[in-house]
């Protein structure tokens, strides 16, 4: 049983964003961080100095490595922002301000 | 905006509190940084997820229910999405600042006669090789993303630390279908023994949850802990880096009585998730900032829940971690102390004896299982040089060590010659572990801001305060 059947949940009808290009479904109400994990991604920043890997870590907002670019936006916390209808979600490279 | 009372924080302890001041007709306004109220414990799922079996992934769900109905009920004005950043004494009272989520662009302010802070806690996570790995969650983490998103992030997960959390993350991914290929807790379950006769409440939560567990066929690996979280893969098209971007196992080890491995006990755990926790701390940030005396790692609150500070009152995990039976209890008493003193009038203390006796249960409790979940013995030695430590600014243990032979004497200088701290997350992930790593007391937080505050906000802020001068005084 997966945790959307487990809740009873009846979610409104999906809609698409994009993460680096590639389009992905997305629940109503889940946070980008949800939406990019129910894709089977995990990781969508590396980090400036070794440019390693990271995606969420303490997934409340607190620890601020989940950062990710949204509509142009760098330096948002996925594990907080809503996901909206035709968000244009990237992989933050660096400081995420270098395009 | 004015109030007679602003809380922050709308988990347990917040609520219980601005409900018993509400209806004693004080004014509330209830600030809290999340898209609806319950805190961490009760978080609910999205609204748009519409979940019409939320409580099957929680429990005390009839505690949340009478809070949710007693909050829609109420006067309460609730601020949701608003993080607050500060918390300023000025004469006359206090203004709470908070940026509007989840843009976080611009700051609203907040005065009123009394501040409750029922800021409530954070997991710690002690750093081990690998564990910056994508895959990798703190225990919380993975259970906020499965009550809030209802989402997990693989098919295989494998949960370790230490601590009573462990408990419900294990089982609340098992129910979600996640196979749950072992618990791992480095505790060693018979110190909970030595304090039988505080815990003897809690013996029937932990049996459920022990029944819950073999429901499920998740083996318990007590006197254990993760040596090594292993990547290879990629989590992302074309992302593949070098040590690889995701997580495929773990290794586990026995440890002995000294918290040394045991050897020849090492093997590897196939997984793709890791959730992790080492025990909970209080957030403290907005206490410190108001000046508020801390005991120890808590804000020191007396028995009405005030701090030392005038008009600033504290409930639940940030006064002590203890759970949300004892937050509650706190929130409730700070509430009804809040409203008679903003009549100045004394309070009753046998108001809330009834409150008052689970505080004192739930902080003799509290107590046991803290000395009981203490973190591994040695987990210092198991943290190689080449660990990152500091996950924010990437300085590794190495670096950490090498402060402390260029002579650092306390976490303050540790941070100026590493880095270490000097990130986003302004240390709260990294500071148990580097004072762990150079065995220094963590040095309180100097920062006026519980938070990262865009600077427009903080020009507006001071040109607002220029105008309010040029005034003249009022």
């Amino acid at each position: 049983m997966n945790p959307l059947e487990r809740a009873g949940a009846r979610p409104g009808p999906a809609f698409e964003v994009t993460f680096d290009g590639r389009p992905i479904e997305a629940l109503p109400g889940r946070t980008v961080a949800a939406v990019l994990w129910a894709a089977g991604i995990t990781s969508w920043r590396t980090t400036r100095g070794e440019g390693r890997p990271r995606g969420v870590f303490c997934g409340i907002g607190v620890c601020f490595d989940c950062l990710v670019t949204v509509n142009g936006r760098p330096g948002q916390r996925a594990c907080l922002v809503p996901a909206r209808p035709g968000d244009v979600i990237r992989t933050e490279e660096g400081t995420g301000r270098a395009h | 905006m004015r109030t007679d009372l602003a809380v922050i924080g709308a988990g347990p302890a917040g609520l219980a509190a601005a409900l018993a001041a509400s209806a004693r007709g004080v004014r509330v306004v209830l600030v809290d940084a999340a898209p609806e109220p319950g805190g961490q414990f009760y978080r609910q799922p999205a609204p748009g997820l519409r979940a019409r079996h939320p409580e099957a992934l929680h429990h005390q769900w009839r505690a949340w229910t009478r809070l949710r109905d007693g909050l829609a009920a109420s006067p309460v004005r609730v601020l949701a999405d608003h993080h607050v950043w500060c918390v300023e004494r000025e004469s006359g009272g206090l203004t709470v600042h908070a940026l509007r989520g989840p843009e976080q662009e611009r700051s609203v302010e907040v005065r009123a006669a009394a501040v409750l802070l029922a800021t409530g806690g954070y997991e710690t996570v002690l750093p081990f090789p690998g564990w910056t790995l994508p895959g990798v969650v703190t225990a919380g983490g993975a259970q906020a993303m499965l009550k809030g998103g209802l989402v997990v992030a693989g098919g295989t997960a494998v949960v370790a630390g230490t601590g009573p959390l462990l408990l419900p993350v294990a089982t609340g991914l098992a129910a979600a279908g996640v196979r749950v290929a072992a618990l791992v807790e480095s505790a060693d379950p018979r110190r909970l023994l030595r304090h039988a006769g505080a815990l003897a409440r809690k013996l029937p939560e932990g049996a459920g949850y022990a029944a819950r567990l073999l429901r499920h066929g998740v083996p318990v690996l007590a006197r254990h802990t993760v040596l090594r979280a292993h990547g290879g893969g990629t989590s992302r098209p074309g992302g593949a880096g070098r040590g690889g971007d995701r997580l495929t196992g773990v290794t586990v080890a026995a440890l002995d009585g000294r918290g040394r491995v045991r050897s020849g006990t090492e093997r590897l755990l196939p997984c793709d998730t890791l959730a992790v926790g080492h025990g909970m701390l209080p957030h403290t940030d907005l206490a410190e900032g108001l000046g508020c005396r801390l005991d120890g790692r808590r804000v020191a609150v007396d028995a009405e829940q005030r701090t030392d500070v005038p008009g600033v009152w504290a409930a639940g995990e940030s006064t002590g971690v203890g759970g949300a039976a004892l937050a509650l209890a706190e929130g409730h008493i700070a509430g009804r102390s809040i409203a008679a003193r903003l009549r100045g009038t004394a309070p009753d203390p046998g108001e809330w004896a009834p409150a008052a006796g689970v505080r004192a249960r739930m902080r003799s409790v509290a107590a046991a299982l803290e000395s009981a979940w203490a973190p591994p013995a040695r987990w210092t030695d198991r943290v190689t040089d080449d660990t990152v430590v500091c996950r924010c600014e990437e300085v590794t243990a190495g670096a950490v060590r090498e402060a402390l032979a260029l002579g650092a004497g306390d976490t303050r200088t540790v941070k100026l010659l590493s880095r270490a701290g000097m990130g986003w997350c302004q240390g709260r992930m990294c500071g148990p572990a580097v004072a762990g790593l150079t065995g220094c007391e963590p040095t309180p937080s100097s920062s006026p801001f519980a938070r990262p505050v865009p600077l427009g906000v903080l020009a507006d802020g001071h040109r607002a305060h220029e105008d309010r001068t040029e005034e003249g005084p009022s």
